[in-house]
């Protein structure tokens, strides 16, 4: 089951440039929210900083509260611990080029430790299974290698890989702005599906994706977070100028 | 014919003649490369086939006078020094890549470990044998395998620490993303992932420091020393392929000259076979991408 995400005063810093400056944010637990900006605005900045990845950067920094159910993010616990439950999907396919099909989707738990070889079958395939790419590799799972297959089933092996550690939390940065059209629709339909089961927060430069697939809406520019209402508000009737330039194509 | 047209055909003419020169050259260099090997190669055969026998590889030398003998524990001894020089060498080299590449960036410390590895890089062999033996066989009083190992093992590190490094640095960023995003602990992340994706690389940085300390002469002239017999201990000195190719090899006699020859095909024939069976062995659970 997900659970909510609630973000307060959020600053955060690459060296001396401040890309994100005081957001406030509340993600409810089972939906999906999608964040729409021009390049550059920080919305990957700030997924990252929900899971903590932002700090890998020996250059970055965040101040304020994110808050994941009752757990303070950058208080009550380490970052992997944090990582193991916000589970995430890169922009750029990135499955694990020496490993296997099954090893890619089975690594979370292997580097982790865990070593139950039939649990361990059982979770590769409901993951597979439930990013939508059991049936087109079921038959190849130790004989070929994640970077063989397409860019599409690629990511899909990716969104498995992420699910099979079971987080409660799935941030999702541009999981489709590599993909071609069918790809994409695959995994607007995955988004779909997950959202029963887990809270999704997707970053997408695709305003009729976010249309899809999210109830909530968030506009970023310039490192602020301009309006965040319901998907349907923010597209038909946003409050903000701004917003309303960036959905009808004036800039950006 | 139009102007256009013309020119459009002399500049065909002009590139295909540009890529027939540019084929040409790489072909040319390529034999280049290959030539000498091939003749070393074919060279040591020549001379050295006609001498190999099942004694060379089971009998020991014998005195002057006497023909026949082998070199069994010269390939024996061999293989001990090196095996000792790769244990110090290849952890040694790898964990100190991993530092350069994962935990040192920017560090003033892992500037002057890969600075220093460059030069130790580029000492003389003979001087890392005559350093070694101020260090370690005039404290001990006598020559040992132990030292020999020492001396190569210390030669092997700086190739393995930078090819580690440089292959480490090819690893793209995201797929130590990957693992971090999945909630691996960043030593994890290295140990599993980033330095298995680089493996292939980082096998053929230990392989290529392997092959260059295994002919190596001079440093074990002063540290592993030979012996004519089999190896007793470790402690003791030992044959080694190389030094008894050099002993025999500005002999006066025409009998220990043909040992030589044969002893040098055979570490020749020995350096390429463990190349390739630490390729083979060492290929099985890496995958191959299709990119």
């Amino acid at each position: 089951m997900g659970v909510g995400i609630e973000v307060k005063n959020l600053n955060a810093w690459y060296g001396q440039t401040h890309s994100l400056v005081d957001i406030n944010l509340n993600m409810p637990a089972n939906h999906a929210t999608a964040l729409i900006g021009p390049s550059g605005c920080g919305k990957s900045t700030f997924v990252r900083c929900l899971n903590r990845m932002h700090e890998t950067n020996p250059i970055a920094r965040a101040t304020g509260s994110v808050r994941m159910g009752d757990i303070d993010v950058y208080k009550d616990a380490s970052p992997v611990e944090i990582r193991r439950r916000i589970g995430m999907v890169f922009q750029r396919p990135n499955p694990f080029p020496t490993m296997s099909i099954y090893d890619n989707v089975a690594s979370g738990l292997k580097l982790n430790g865990f070593r139950n070889r039939r649990i361990m079958d059982e979770v590769v395939e409901r993951s597979l299974r439930g990013s939508a790419l059991w049936d087109e590799v079921k038959d190849d799972l130790r004989k070929k290698s994640g970077a063989s297959l397409s860019g599409g089933q690629q990511q899909r092996l990716c969104i498995a890989r992420a699910l099979a550690v079971e987080p409660e939390v799935l941030l999702m940065d541009e999981p489709a702005s590599a993909l071609d059209p069918v790809s994409t629709s695959k995994i607007e339909d995955l988004i779909f599906n997950l959202k029963s089961q887990y809270t999704i927060v997707i970053v997408t430069h695709n305003m009729q994706q976010a249309a899809r697939v999210a109830e909530n809406t968030g506009f970023f520019l310039n490192g602020r977070m301009v309006e965040f209402d319901s998907t349907h508000k923010i597209f038909t009737n946003p409050s903000d100028k701004r917003t309303e330039d960036y959905i009808t194509g004036r800039f950006g | 014919m139009t102007e256009t047209q013309q020119s459009g055909k002399l500049n065909s003419v002009l590139r295909s003649m540009a890529n027939h020169t540019a084929t040409g050259l790489a072909v040319a260099s390529t034999i280049l490369v290959v030539a000498p090997l091939l003749a070393i190669f074919g060279y040591l055969l020549y001379k050295g086939a006609s001498s190999l026998n099942f004694d060379f590889f089971t009998k020991l030398p014998v005195p002057i006078g006497e023909t026949g003998g082998g070199m069994a524990n010269a390939i024996v001894g061999s293989a001990i020094v090196l095996g000792l020089g790769s244990m110090l060498g290849i952890p040694v080299g790898i964990a100190s890549g991993v530092y350069l590449a994962e935990f040192g960036r920017g560090k003033l410390l892992a500037n002057m470990v890969r600075f220093t590895a460059d030069v130790l890089n580029g000492v003389p062999s003979i001087v890392m044998g005559i350093s070694i033996y101020a260090l370690i066989v005039l404290r001990e009083k006598h020559f040992s395998a132990f030292a020999g190992g020492a001396v190569l093992g210390i030669m092997m590190i700086p190739t393995i620490t930078r090819t580690t490094e440089e292959m480490l640095l090819t690893v793209p960023n995201v797929v130590r993303e990957a693992a971090l995003g999945l909630g691996v602990p960043n030593w994890r992340a290295v140990t599993s992932v980033m330095l298995r994706t680089a493996s292939p690389g980082i096998i053929t940085g230990c392989m290529l420091a392997f092959a260059r300390v295994a002919g190596e002469t001079a440093p074990l002239l002063f540290t592993a020393f030979g012996n004519e017999f089999w190896p007793k201990s470790l402690n003791q000195p030992i044959a080694a392929l190389p030094l008894q190719i050099y002993t025999y090899a500005i002999s006066p006699y025409d009998d220990q000259h043909r040992l030589a020859w044969a002893g040098a095909l055979v570490l020749i024939i020995l350096i390429m076979v463990s190349v390739t069976l630490v390729r083979y062995v060492t290929s099985h659970g890496v995958m191959k991408g299709a990119r």
